[in-house]
């Protein structure tokens, strides 16, 4: 019984530490699926988190905070569209520099506006995103190890986990179900088909570039008012890249994207959980084996060893209409 | 890229447009600095000051600019064979290893062959972390760029574990191994120039930067004057018709990163043989990245490069002192200058060539075409 409460200790961990990844991985995806290449999603999730931790702060309510951060990823998020769109920039170059602006930028406003170094003060509780008892927890408790899922692992998290969680089937739906899901599919694939059946290519990708801003902008506020309490410089500390390998990982397709950032979380609260811990057989795990354990198995996948991934065909090349 | 773009003089093209973008990028710095209530004048002014107003600050700038010469040469050569490698923060971090290994573990090697030889570990070890992307961009179409990123996590990983588990002194605190011999390091420039009667301030600017303005050189001869340059540099415009002209662009492929990985050395070079004399924890400090931004500034030719590189020298050193004076201006202005010269110099680094021509074309009598 020892071992089942451990274990669903890391898996409710494990969900807490998924939770940007998934937004942020379907962010990039429905970027990348539309042919824009999104290497910034680390600078757009520090955006998101500084934003929506400074709207709350000053207005006292976390949907304000939401609200802001989102208004504020979504703009950065246009400048690596107009950059990719208009100006038909590199979107390596683009990304990166959108990531070393929004890293230096945070860190130095929030130094000139609270003189912490970058740090905010504590977000109070009632401007954050507070877990939420779900009905039927009190009932259920008796029944064996389902009442313990429920309360642990279904029930009791925070509405932007159930958001992210629900934003995988609906990506799914959009993107497979819809016009505008084929639209965009297809501008990834082959742009110029589209321009030739009267679509507007810079329309679509500039579409595909707001809901990847909304997107990893709510994975950004998850991260200061949910997760923690405050922002803090550097906060996303490479999740926005787990999120990219995560994309990789999982082919750009939305079901296997939510596996891997589960997986990936689930992974990342293994390895805190297994610092200093003798194992059975194998020793002391080096954590640092674990949470590298991410970037290699993407590489693994890359290099061909187990599937192939192949991006949309499209992504990363600027569309120039035919004159 | 230059169908929709008018011909411009070559005048414009080479000095004109790049001063724009880089004077855009620090025009915003300037609003930036406006925004959270300092003088952007004033500020430049401290900057400047500290950065070259005295020789012990201009040792200081000399030190990053070094740093800057070797990440940017790094980077720029994969730019000519069309390759983006982010990972020369990675190939860095594990190039000090190499440095490290050398340095303790060679003691027995006469003099100051130790540190040629730590020297050459650096630059070996940074090739080889940079041979596994390169093979799988060449080989298995892997992007090197999500393969740099990965790997870059994977060396924060690595060495890590290396420096708490592995290296560390017995006993100590800190994640680091312990002093080099004094064969195994590089001479501060204070010291060399002590026996010819010149005095120049402790600081850790070292002969390292000769190495680095050699490199620069050597980069500089190899892209345009030797027949492995110009095949890079053919991949980089064409890979296609690379190969109609017996052009393998797998092997250029690796052997570009191979060099680009062993150019990474040189940070390990100036910073851990040069002026730490022990391997630390996270070393490179971001100044993998700093080689985008100065490799873009400089349009990845080496005279560009050492110019950017010294002026990223004098940000970084004259930010440091800014930061002291200003603490509202602290040290991350730094990255969000370097972020919109990246922005700018590289991703908008079209955006004022349609306005320069009309008004080019405007000012002289030719009919515009």
């Amino acid at each position: 019984m020892e071992m089942f409460d451990t274990f669903i200790q890391i898996f409710g961990s494990g969900i807490r530490l998924g939770v940007p990844l998934i937004l942020a991985c379907l962010a990039g995806l429905w970027s990348e699926r539309s042919g824009v290449v999104d290497i910034g999603l680390e600078g757009k999730m520090l955006s998101g988190a500084f934003a929506g931790a400074a709207f709350a702060l000053f207005t006292g309510s976390a949907w304000l905070g939401l609200l802001g951060g989102v208004a504020v990823t979504v703009v950065v998020s246009l400048v690596h569209g107009y950059a990719s769109i208009d100006q038909r920039a590199n979107q390596i170059v683009s990304g990166t520099a959108i990531n070393m602006v929004a890293d230096g930028l945070t860190a130095l406003i929030g130094n000139a506006i609270w003189s912490q170094g970058g740090r905010t003060p504590e977000v109070p509780e009632t401007a954050l995103f507070n877990a939420i008892e779900l009905p039927f927890v009190d009932d259920l408790e008796g029944v064996p190890i389902l009442g313990s899922i429920y309360r642990h692992l279904i029930s009791g998290h925070d509405i932007l986990t159930y958001v992210a969680f629900a934003m995988a089937p609906i990506t799914y739906w959009a993107l497979y179900s819809t016009r505008f899901g084929l639209r965009l599919r297809a501008v990834g694939e082959n742009p110029a088909a589209v321009d030739t059946a009267g679509i507007s290519v810079r329309g679509l990708r500039y579409s595909a570039v707001i809901i990847c801003g909304v997107l990893v902008g709510l994975s950004g506020v998850y991260l200061s008012l949910a997760q923690a309490a405050y922002f803090q410089p550097h906060m996303s500390a490479g999740k926005g890249f787990i999120a990219l390998a995560a994309l990789v990982f999982a082919k750009w397709r939305p079901w296997p994207a939510l596996a891997t950032c589960l997986l990936f979380g689930f992974l990342d609260a293994l390895a805190t959980r297994l610092q200093g811990v003798e194992l059975p057989l194998i020793g002391a795990v080096p954590v640092q084996a674990i949470q590298a354990l991410p970037y290699i198995l993407t590489v693994v996948l890359l290099a061909g060893f187990i599937g192939k991934a192949i991006p949309p065909k499209a992504s990363g090349v600027p569309y120039v209409k035919e004159r | 890229m230059s169908t929709s773009v008018r011909a411009l003089p070559a005048w414009a093209d080479v000095a004109l447009i790049p001063l724009l973008n880089v004077a855009a990028a620090f025009f915003i710095s300037g609003l930036v600095v406006l925004a959270i209530g300092e003088n952007p004048l004033e500020a430049v002014q401290i900057l400047i000051a500290g950065a070259v107003g005295d020789l012990e600050g201009l040792g200081f700038t000399l030190y990053y600019a070094t740093s800057f010469i070797f990440t940017g040469l790094a980077v720029a050569i994969c730019f000519h064979a069309g390759l983006f490698n982010i990972g020369v923060e990675g190939q860095a971090y594990v190039a000090g290893l190499g440095a490290a290994l050398a340095s303790l573990y060679l003691g027995f090697l006469p003099g100051y062959s130790l540190v040629i030889v730590a020297i050459a570990a650096a630059a070996l070890f940074g090739a080889a972390f940079a041979a596994i992307p390169g093979y799988l961009q060449a080989k298995r179409d892997s992007h090197i760029v999500i393969t740099t990123i990965m790997f870059n996590y994977i060396a924060s990983a690595l060495m890590g574990y290396l420096l708490v588990d592995v290296l560390r002194t017995p006993g100590q605190m800190n994640a680091e191994t312990r002093q080099f011999p004094p064969g195994g390091i590089v001479p501060q420039f204070h010291e060399v120039l002590k026996p010819l009667g010149i005095v120049w301030p402790v600081t850790p600017f070292n002969l390292s930067f000769l190495l680095a303005l050699a490199a620069a050189l050597g980069v500089w001869a190899l892209i345009w004057r030797t027949r492995l340059g110009y095949e890079i540099r053919t991949v980089g415009v064409n890979a296609t018709a690379a190969v109609y002209g017996g052009i393998s662009p797998a092997r250029i492929t690796v052997i570009t990163t191979l060099l680009s990985g062993a150019l990474a050395g040189g940070l390990a070079v100036n910073v851990i043989l040069g002026e730490e004399h022990r391997l630390i924890l996270e070393y490179t400090a971001g100044f993998g990245f700093v080689g985008i931004a100065v490799a873009l500034m400089g349009r990845a030719h080496p005279v560009g490069i050492i110019l950017a590189a010294i002026l990223f020298g004098v940000l970084y050193q004259g930010g440091a002192e800014l930061a002291f004076d200003k603490p509202k201006i602290s040290r991350d202005m730094i990255i969000v200058i370097q972020g919109l010269v990246v922005l700018f110099a590289g991703a908008l680094e079209h955006m004022f060539r349609r306005p320069v021509a009309v008004l080019l074309a405007r000012r002289t009598t030719q009919p515009p075409i």
